[in-house]
């Protein structure tokens, strides 16, 4: 009996390398850290009540963004890990098992754990603010939305203590991905993270588009709303169009794995092209789902620390749809070098290229915006100017890359790496590192801390260039990716030196950020305005942070930048217009189901992974039985009384 | 688009160029061709460099001149506009200059994508070789059909002459990668992809298998030697005369996943390499034809009649003979 438990447990664990057993202590003493503060102070109560049951938009924005720092941490960990690697190529630091299951989760984690909710975070902070409602379209959706992306999160995430990570690359080619070439677990964790992560993703995707068209503040037309509201609405229907094929994909290679059907095998009839095909098909849109957005961040902030108006606000809105369209005509430059023929190639290369003309019109704007403007460097301004060089350099070896004769001499190598790391680092982290100090203080009701936020930008900053220059030239000298391992005479060891420095620097400028966070919290600077950049568009007019409600009065929009032209109104000695009486405020009621049947989603996603029915049996028919009592439930709403309204106003204008 | 704006971007990036020529010890694989495809390649991407800093240079100028120059100071003189947000010749030329660019690009795309098809062959006067590669977990095979040898991790092949590789994989897909010769292509099972090569000169060049996958794929490096007529056929003549033959067995078991040192044979199973190819074959229903043996001369044909690179679905079919 001992010896059958002992010999389950060597399996069920992953043994054998120090690293993992010292994430293992590290584990174990966080869990028991958070359950001991939580008893200890009495709050699982108002955990349950406050946000793991909460619809509030503003709090599942919170607890995306908390979840996507932590995924960023890990997804750096493996960063510096691969890097230590490589300078000591002849050293097994990691051995290539492991260095494969690094690089594998590094990229699941980066683009689908770290990227995609951030970006929702700040979808669900900003949009509705923005856009001048009181929630989004489905507030029980989104609740479910955060909480299948969590448990997929998690589920993927305890493959590097149970069973064993993925290791097939973060796109699992098959067959590798295939039972033949993966046996264990990490391939089955990979299918089960991502789909109900992904299923989330799907649903926000839904949800922003309906909030988007249907909730906006009265008088708001599309051609008014803010630069933001635009790009998420641009990223949102990029997302139904690209996330069903995923699904639809990861579950062929569940079938294949599971049932063993032949559909990306190559006995059986099948093939691994349709996959890779398939893949890339939701890979590329992917890229400019978690870009685009970032482009509405960097418009709004330059915006507003230029105290100017956008310019060119109908060429932003053409190039940011024009970007969502052709992305889906993208997918083959991922293989070139498959022989799929020269006119096959000319016409992906050429489609490729012509996302490069309106991505680049917007960079235009940008600085046009700028251009006579008033420029103040604050935090997110800051961000945003790091942000046009490492992207335009970024774009540019994007389009170098799609000339599809030279990326015959590109693809797989390093140049590859630092193209995409150039673009998603430059683009999209920066993008978000910029939008999150620019709405932290709408979040949490104060200022980041400046002095330590300019430390960490620099080292980033820095660290990015010293990380990433090299590798093109690593990439030009013939490196490939993904290699553990390379010999000294290759020459590619003082290079891989400094770009491992490199990754160093950027991860001490994540540091300064760990610090600049809990320095701000015990020293902050209040925010007693509501509006401390002297913002433009609607979020702003409003207390910091916003009441429940968000507006007590839905605003009259008449114009782009209502805000700012209110302000404006008001210095002229213009009235503002007569507010209509409080009315009591319909809210949708929290609720536990959410959480529970993601929950249940979690255990039934772990029951196929390890092919245990009696536990995945159970977990579906939570699932089911969630749907069912949630049909059933008739109180989901409630009315918020004019009083209490009324109090809530007073209390938070009354700072001002 | 000022023509001072062209000359200092084609000055940077000759600069550059210079500095990456010069700076390493050694020249960057892919800038230092040894090969009329890489050349061709090194080119393009000069020439598509050199458009992009057409664009690249004069925005990182203007970011930094109008981040500095409207910079929120007290006393700032430069205009302040705050409500100017449109202008239509503007807004025409930085959408009209990006249209030109990607536009020229496109078009030197196109005819390098025709120029440079890996599956055309190469013009030259000597006769084309053939060299069949298969990439194994985690090891390369190269058979000389012509010569009747094989190695493994090992490529030996006379300068100057056109080669066409055959790439197929027993294992995972992988990419076929010398850079100095000329880029990569996928190695794929099921078919046979082909790559025309030729190097210009003798030389030892670094090849190396590009596509993950698995374990030890990092290991799967090979030397590819370019020498003359005579040392190659010398070298052949060695091989046939002080190496074991490979047989199906032992191919077996050279296909097992593992790594291995560079091996030499003195023969190989006929028809291996289509049998290679043909593995999955039965379970496939549509491309059953049979047809003649069709060995280099006539696929070098088909391969003449068609610059599109669908030769893997074509040798589907001529070597179903390897049965």
């Amino acid at each position: 009996m001992f010896e059958s438990i002992k010999e389950f447990a060597s399996e069920f664990f992953v043994t054998g390398d120090p690293l993992i057993y010292g994430a293992d202590v590290g584990i174990a003493l966080t869990m028991i850290a958070i359950v001991f503060v939580l008893t200890y102070f009495k709050r699982w109560g108002w955990l349950w009540r406050e946000w793991l049951t909460s619809v509030d938009h503003k709090k599942i924005g919170i607890m995306y963004i908390i979840a996507s720092l932590l995924m960023l941490f890990r997804g750096g960990v493996d960063a510096l890990l691969m890097r230590t690697q490589l300078v000591m190529p002849d050293v097994e630091f990691l051995n290539p098992e492991h260095y494969n299951q690094i690089f594998t989760t590094h990229g699941v984690i980066m683009i689908l754990f770290m990227a995609m909710p951030l970006m929702f975070g700040l979808f669900n902070i900003v949009i509705p603010l923005q856009i001048g409602a009181r929630d989004v379209a489905y507030p029980f959706l989104n609740s479910l939305s955060f909480w299948l992306f969590f448990w997929g999160a998690m589920l993927f995430n305890v493959s590097f203590v149970i069973g064993g990570s993925p290791d097939a690359g973060w796109l699992a080619y098959p067959p590798l991905s295939e039972l033949s070439h993966s046996p264990g677990v990490g391939q089955d964790f990979y299918i089960w993270g991502i789909q109900i992560s992904g299923i989330g993703s799907l649903m926000t995707g839904i949800n922003f588009i309906v909030t988007i068209l249907k909730m906006r503040a009265p008088g708001m037309k599309l051609m008014q709303m803010p630069m933001f509201t635009w790009s998420t609405l641009s990223s949102c229907i990029t997302i139904i169009f690209a996330f069903p094929i995923l699904t639809v994909t990861l579950a062929l290679l569940f079938l294949d794995r599971y049932l063993g059907a032949h559909f990306f095998t190559l006995d059986g009839g099948g093939n691994p092209m349709m996959y890779i095909n398939l893949i890339w098909m939701w890979g590329h849109p992917e890229v400019y789902i978690v870009v685009l957005p970032a482009f509405g961040i960097f418009s709004e902030i330059v915006a507003t620390f230029s105290r100017k108006k956008l310019f060119g606000y109908k060429s932003m809105v053409f190039a940011l749809m024009s970007i969502s369209f052709f992305s889906f005509f993208t997918w083959a430059h991922h293989f070139f070098t498959m022989g799929s023929g020269a006119n096959v190639n000319a016409f992906f290369a050429i489609t490729t290229m012509i996302i490069a003309i309106p991505t680049g019109v917007k960079v235009f704007n940008w600085l046009f915006t700028m251009f006579r403007g008033r420029i103040s460097f604050k935090s997110p301004m800051l961000w945003t100017m790091g942000f046009i060089p490492c992207f335009v350099i970024g774009g540019m070896t994007g389009v170098l890359l799609s000339v599809a004769p030279a990326d015959f001499q590109f693809h797989n190598s390093y140049f590859l790496i630092a193209h995409f790391h150039q673009v998603l680092i430059g683009g999209v982290a920066f993008g978000y590192f910029a939008g999150l100090y620019y709405w932290w203080p709408k979040m949490f009701g104060f200022k980041l801390n400046e002095k330590l936020g300019k430390w960490a930008f620099w080292l980033w900053n820095i660290g990015f260039y010293v990380c990433f220059m090299p590798q093109y030239f690593l990439g030009l000298d013939g490196m490939t990716r993904r290699v553990s391992t390379y010999g000294w005479d290759m020459g590619w060891g003082p290079l891989n030196m400094v770009s491992t420095i490199g990754g160093f620097l950027m991860g001490i400028g994540f540091l300064f950020q760990v610090w600049q966070i809990a320095h701000s919290i015990k020293f902050m600077e209040r925010d007693t305005t509501g509006d401390p950049w002297n913002g433009r568009t609607l979020e702003w007019s409003i207390p910091s942070p916003a009441p429940v409600y968000n507006f007590a009065t839905l605003p009259q929009v008449t114009a782009q930048d209502e805000w700012w032209e209110e302000k404006q109104r008001r210095e002229q000695g213009h009235k503002p217009a007569p507010q209509p009486p409080l009315e009591p405020i319909h809210m949708p009621r929290n609720s536990g189901i959410p959480f529970i049947k993601s929950l249940c989603w979690f255990i039934a996603g772990f029951g196929f992974v390890f092919d245990w029915l009696w536990m995945a049996i159970p977990g579906l028919a939570g699932v089911a039985i969630c749907m069912l009592v949630r049909s059933f439930t008739y109180n989901t709403d409630y009315y918020i009384p004019v009083d209490e309204v009324k109090r809530t106003e007073a209390a938070l204008r009354g700072s001002v | 688009m000022p023509t001072a704006w062209k000359r200092l971007s084609a000055l940077l990036t000759l600069v550059l160029t210079m500095v990456l020529l010069s700076g390493c010890s050694d020249p960057l694989m892919v800038l230092d061709p040894k090969g009329p495809i890489a050349a061709q390649q090194r080119d393009l991407i000069l020439i598509s460099s050199l458009l992009c800093a057409v664009i690249l240079v004069p925005v990182l100028i203007m970011t930094f001149v109008i981040a500095w120059r409207y910079r929120d100071k007290p006393g700032n003189k430069s205009k302040y506009t705050p409500k100017w947000e449109h202008s239509t010749k503007l807004e025409a030329i930085w959408w009209g200059i990006p249209i030109v660019i990607i536009g020229i690009l496109a078009v030197i795309t196109v005819q390098y994508t025709h120029a440079t098809e890996p599956s055309k062959p190469l013009e030259s006067e000597k006769e084309t070789m053939v060299i069949q590669v298969t990439s194994l977990d985690w090891k390369w095979l190269f058979q000389y059909p012509e010569q009747d040898i094989a190695t493994v991790n090992y490529l030996q092949f006379p300068a100057d002459v056109p080669i066409r590789f055959e790439l197929t994989s027993d294992a995972p897909m992988n990419s076929f990668w010398i850079p100095q010769l000329g880029g990569q292509m996928y190695t794929m099972s099921g078919m046979a992809m082909k790559l025309h090569l030729l190097a210009d000169e003798p030389g030892s060049f670094f090849g190396s298998g590009a596509n993950f996958t698995g374990r030890d794929f990092g290991k799967m490096n090979f030397e590819a030697k370019a020498t003359t007529q005579e040392e190659f056929d010398a070298w052949v003549k060695q091989i046939k005369s002080d190496s074991p033959p490979l047989t199906l067995d032992g191919y077996e078991k050279l296909a097992e996943p593992g790594v291995t040192q560079e091996q030499s044979f003195s023969s190989f199973p006929e028809g291996l390499f289509n049998k290679t190819v043909n593995k999955y074959a039965s379970s496939h229903h549509h491309g059953e034809k049979e047809s003649s043996a069709q060995e280099p001369e006539g696929a070098d044909k088909k391969a003449e009649e068609t610059d599109s690179g669908a030769g893997g679905h074509d040798s589907h079919d001529e070597n179903h003979a390897g049965h």
